[in-house]
């Protein structure tokens, strides 16, 4: 079950889209992510919709596998439309039963919140499959690199957050096979209140905590080894330039963005109720 | 020129008690005395807790002596200011291959040794393609260390020292956690990189057989060290060997006892072939 989260994992194939600076894909993506919340109009989701649907044409990860990445914010974007379904006002009534009404404004805000959510997270987990978590962290790293007059550790935070990224799936297989050596021990992980099966969760936990000590341990002195000594003075395997493909990676971002806002500003399209 | 060169080596760490008091002290190493000499195969073979992991940590300035010296490369580990030097010339391969990867990708992390001790871009690149070909990883190298087997794991640590060019590589039990595979694989990149960049090894195991090939054999128990000789001398020692909780090596056993029951053949087999030989010869 825990397998199946694929947020922040890597996609490793050749693509335009692997191919680009991480810089350009950490702030295309935000720009991105921008673009949603600053504009509802239908004509403006149409724009994002197609501009996604390039990308990951783009990017040759399978759409299945973005969907599935969809999977751990079910719940969430089923409260989110709910709530907002419900309890939005606006516009005139479609439906009313009970204590429960339905507006046009309810129906569209939820609608547009869904498909915000939905884009959201199929966009930055498609900045995450395209990018190696190397590549995110150098990226990261020179982004934020003006922080660093500030007496910011960006090199150690972003060192940190590669690591953490890196050893995601090997604790998930640890939590699977001390889960697995408790159940054969006769602990219950199925039954009981939630209070009780957060307690059943304990005897997971400590193993797991321990051995992530121990392995943190292990790592610090590997790397030790491998004369590791914090930013200065490193050299970079793959250092960050910008090639005429990011430039125009850019501008198509910036074109896209700018024109989702104008046609949501200027351009009185409207389908029914959105 | 001895690669590496130890001299009444203790080193000794606080016991402590469940709240954490000093309540004495644990000597790991017991005045040892070691030499490798350059380009040499080193192995040192132990039972669990004999010490054998912390003298190969003292071997790249992990660990500081408490007392006695080590000299890597001429240089002393104690001197901070020789730190980096002392990591340079003497690389680390460890146990665990899961807790030595740091790259999600394994080209990147074979290249993140050269990166942090400061290796050109361009050098880089080729030190990788170089280090990757050596151990046999080549067609692996755009792919996630989550995938690969053991064997392949640690086969990615071991390019990875071997792209800082160091002169030596001390190998803490690389195969301990391998299955049969796993070690052949392990073993035969060590031999490869033996003869191809002629690095100083130091073999840390406690696998009889993978001392067979060793120029040197250093047997330790309880922070000493007790046996010391070629592969041939310390397997002639049988008896020893299992006073110290050794097991020789099946062949050599084979050969051992068919000695005692009168055949005329060598002491110190170690090698199949070698068995066969000394038997076909008795006809």
């Amino acid at each position: 079950m825990i397998r199946d989260i694929t947020i922040g994992q890597y996609y490793p194939v050749k693509s335009r889209i692997h191919s680009l600076d991480p810089r350009v894909k950490i702030i295309c993506t935000l720009l991105f992510l921008v673009s949603l919340f600053v504009q509802s109009s239908f004509l403006g989701y149409v724009i994002a919709t197609l501009f996604l649907g390039m990308v990951i044409y783009m990017s040759k990860v399978p759409l299945k596998y973005i969907v599935k990445g969809l999977k751990p914010i079910v719940i969430l974007l089923m409260f989110t439309v709910v709530m907002n379904l419900f309890l939005t006002r606006g516009g005139e009534t479609l439906l009313h039963f009970w204590i429960f009404t339905i507006t046009e404004e309810g129906v569209r805000t939820s609608v547009f919140m869904a498909l915000r959510l939905m884009y959201l997270v199929a966009g930055s987990s498609l900045m995450t499959f395209t990018t190696s978590p190397n590549g995110l962290m150098d990226g990261m790293e020179k982004l934020l690199n003006p922080l660093n007059k500030l007496h910011l550790p960006v090199h150690e935070v972003a060192m940190i957050m590669s690591i953490a990224l890196r050893f995601i799936p090997i604790l998930l297989e640890e939590t699977d096979k001390i889960m697995k050596a408790q159940i054969a021990r006769g602990a219950d992980f199925e039954s009981g209140n939630i209070i009780q099966r957060a307690k059943a969760m304990i005897p997971i936990l400590v193993p797991l905590f321990v051995s992530a000590f121990r392995r943190a341990n292990d790592l610090a002195m590997a790397m030790e080894a491998r004369c590791y000594h914090g930013g200065e003075g490193r050299t970079r395997m793959k250092p960050l330039k910008y090639n005429g493909r990011d430039k125009a990676a850019y501008l198509i971002t910036i074109l896209y963005a700018a024109g989702v806002f104008a046609v949501g500003k200027f351009v009185p399209f409207q389908l029914w109720i959105f | 020129m001895n690669m590496i060169h130890a001299e009444k080596l203790v080193y000794e760490y606080d016991k402590r008690d469940e709240e954490g008091n000093v309540i004495g002290t644990n000597r790991a190493i017991d005045g040892v005395d070691i030499d490798v000499p350059q380009g040499s195969f080193v192995a040192v073979l132990g039972h669990n807790g004999s010490g054998k992991s912390t003298l190969a940590k003292h071997m790249n300035a992990i660990l500081i002596p408490t007392g006695g010296t080590v000299w890597v490369d001429g240089q002393d580990t104690k001197d901070p200011e020789n730190l980096w030097d002392v990591r340079k010339s003497a690389g680390m391969v460890f146990q665990n291959p899961d807790n030595q990867i740091i790259g999600t990708v394994v080209e990147e992390d074979v290249g993140f040794g050269p990166e942090n001790i400061g290796i050109p871009t361009d050098e880089i690149w080729e030190r990788v393609g170089e280090s990757l070909r050596l151990v046999g990883m080549t067609e692996y190298r755009a792919s996630s260390p989550n995938k690969l087997s053991g064997g392949q794991k640690q086969r990615v640590a071991i390019a990875g020292v071997i792209a800082m060019e160091p002169k030596c590589i001390v190998l803490d039990e690389p195969t301990a956690m391998l299955d049969p595979n796993g070690r052949k694989e392990v073993l035969q990149a060590v031999a490869r990189l033996r003869k191809e960049k002629n690095v100083t090894v130091i073999l840390i195991t406690h696998y009889m057989e993978e001392v067979i090939d060793a120029d040197q054999v250093f047997v330790m128990d309880s922070g000493h060290i007790v046996m010391h000789g070629t592969p041939r001398e310390i397997f002639g020692r049988a008896d020893e060997l299992k006073s110290y909780r050794m097991d020789v090596p099946q062949v050599t056993m084979l050969a051992e006892e068919l000695r005692k029951r009168g055949l005329d053949i060598p002491k110190g087999i170690l090698r199949r072939e070698e068995l066969v030989e000394a038997l076909c010869r008795l006809r």
